[in-house]
C-alpha cells in the first residue's frame, strides 16, 4: 500500500447507522437496528452497509448492482430523502447519525428491499416504447426513423430516467393514492408522446390522461428534487397536462410518426477506429 | 379523453372566476373605495343599491355565468379529492354522478332565483 492509499484509508469518523430492520416471514416489527461503522475518504452509504454485512450482520438485506448510479437498485431513504445509497457519500450527509429505511410508498419485502412491483406494472401500462403503424419496417429496418436534434432534445432529459423510483417514494399523492399513475410511469408516457418517430399516442393517452394519470399531480415537485439523473418529472407531468389543454383549443401537438429516411450510402470509415468485434450471436437475416 | 375535456373547462372556468371575482369584489367590497375616485354610488348592499343592480341584464347574466363557472370548478375539484381516496371504480362513478346531479340542481335552482329577481325588480 503507498502513501495516497494509506491516506485515503485513514478513517475520517465513525458514524452510527440506524438501519430499518424488518422480515415479514418473522413475527418482529419493523424496528431500528444501530451499528457504528468507520468511514473513510469517498466512502458511500452503500460502501457503509457492505461494511455492515461484512463485518458486523451478515443478515441485513439491500438491493444493489452498478455501485455507479446508473442502475437505480439501491435507491433507500437516507435521513429522511429518498436517495441512492451508492451515490451519497457519507460526510456530504454532514451527520454523524445516518438512518437508512426503505423506501415510502412501496411494501417491504425484507429489510431496505423494496417491493418495486407495483411501480413496473404502472409503467408497463403507459407502454414506455416506440409504437409504429409500419411494424414491417421495424422488423425488417430499411432505414432510420428520422429525428432533428431539436426534435431530440424536446424529451431527451426524460429518456436520462433509470426507474429507481425514487420519485414515487417522494411524491405525496402516491402516498395517498394507491391508484395514481406516478410520476416514473407518467413521465415515460410523456417522454415517447413526445418523440417524433413514435405512432402510439391513442393507446396511451387513456392511462396518461384517465382519472388517475397527470390531473392528479399535485406539482408539488419532491419528484424532481430527489431525481438522482437530474430528470424533471413534475415538468413532464405539467407539459402533459398544458399539451392536453391546448388540444382543447385545437393546438396540441401533432403526431403522425416521421419519416423512414435511407441509410447513408457514400461514407468512408475513419481510419483510427477499429472495426467491430465480430458477432456472437446469429441475426436474424442470418 | 373524457378527462382532458374536464380538465380544460376546469382550467377555462378558473381563468373566468379570476375575472369575474375580480368584478364582485371590486362592485361589492369596494364600493367605498370606488366611489371616491368617481366608479359607482357608495354603499353595495344599499337596499335601493342592491335592487338597482337587479334591473340590469348585465348584473343577472354576470350572476349565473358566476355562478355556473363557481359551481363546474368546485364540483371537479370536490370530485379530484374524492379520487385520490382509493375508493372502487363503482363508487367513484357514483360520486361523480351524484356531484353532476347536485351542480346542475344547484344551477338551476341559482339562476332561476336571478332570473325571478330579474324580472320582478323592476316591478
Amino acid at each position: 500500500m503507498n502513501k495516497s492509499e494509506t491516506r485515503d484509508k485513514a478513517i475520517l469518523k465513525t458514524v452510527k447507522f440506524e438501519v430499518l430492520r424488518y422480515n415479514p416471514a418473522g413475527n418482529e416489527s419493523p424496528h431500528l437496528e444501530n451499528y457504528s461503522v468507520p468511514v473513510t475518504k469517498g466512502m458511500t452509504v452503500l460502501d457503509g452497509l457492505n461494511w455492515i454485512k461484512e463485518h458486523l450482520d451478515s443478515t441485513l438485506s439491500w438491493r444493489s448492482s452498478c455501485r455507479m448510479g446508473i442502475c437505480g437498485s439501491c435507491g433507500m431513504f437516507i435521513n429522511g430523502l429518498p436517495r441512492l445509497a451508492c451515490n451519497n457519500q457519507i460526510v456530504h450527509l454532514h451527520s454523524d447519525r445516518v438512518v437508512i429505511k426503505p423506501l415510502p410508498n412501496y411494501d417491504i419485502i425484507r429489510d431496505l428491499v423494496p417491493d418495486l412491483e407495483g411501480l413496473f406494472e404502472k409503467h408497463r401500462s403507459v407502454k414506455p416504447h416506440l409504437i409504429r403503424k409500419d411494424t414491417a419496417e421495424q422488423d425488417s429496418p430499411t432505414g432510420e426513423f428520422f429525428q432533428s436534434e431539436q426534435e431530440l432534445l424536446n424529451y431527451i432529459q426524460f429518456a436520462y430516467c433509470i426507474k429507481c423510483g425514487l420519485c414515487m417514494a417522494a411524491c405525496p399523492t402516491v402516498a395517498t393514492s394507491e391508484e395514481y399513475i406516478g410520476p416514473q410511469p407518467l413521465t415515460a408516457g410523456w417522454r415517447y408522446l413526445s418523440d417524433t418517430r413514435d405512432e402510439g399516442a391513442e393507446q396511451r393517452q387513456d392511462v396518461l390522461y384517465s382519472s388517475h394519470g397527470v390531473y392528479r399531480c399535485h406539482f408539488a415537485g419532491a419528484c424532481s428534487q430527489v431525481c438522482p439523473k437530474g430528470v424533471d418529472p413534475a415538468l413532464a407531468i405539467q407539459m402533459a397536462k398544458r399539451d392536453a389543454f391546448m388540444k382543447g383549443f385545437g393546438r396540441g401537438k401533432k403526431r403522425s410518426g416521421s419519416s423512414v429516411i435511407p441509410p447513408i450510402q457514400d461514407w468512408t470509415p475513419r481510419g483510427d477506429i477499429p472495426d467491430a468485434p465480430a458477432k456472437t450471436v446469429p441475426q436474424k437475416s442470418e | 379523453m373524457r378527462e382532458s375535456r374536464l380538465w380544460f373547462w376546469h382550467i377555462l372556468s378558473a381563468v373566468v372566476i379570476l375575472v369575474l371575482l375580480g368584478v364582485h369584489m371590486g362592485t361589492m367590497h369596494l364600493g367605498e373605495l370606488l366611489h371616491r375616485i368617481g366608479i359607482g354610488t357608495g354603499d353595495p348592499v344599499d337596499s335601493s343599491q342592491v335592487f338597482e343592480r337587479s334591473r340590469q341584464a348585465v348584473y343577472m347574466v354576470t350572476y349565473i355565468l358566476l355562478l355556473g363557472t363557481g359551481l363546474f370548478h368546485g364540483m371537479y375539484g370536490l370530485r379530484s379529492m374524492f379520487f385520490e381516496l382509493s375508493l372502487s371504480k363503482s363508487l367513484e362513478k357514483t360520486i361523480g354522478g351524484v356531484l353532476a346531479v347536485a351542480g346542475v340542481g344547484l344551477f338551476l335552482y341559482g339562476s332561476y332565483v336571478a332570473v325571478v329577481v330579474f324580472q320582478t325588480s323592476g316591478v
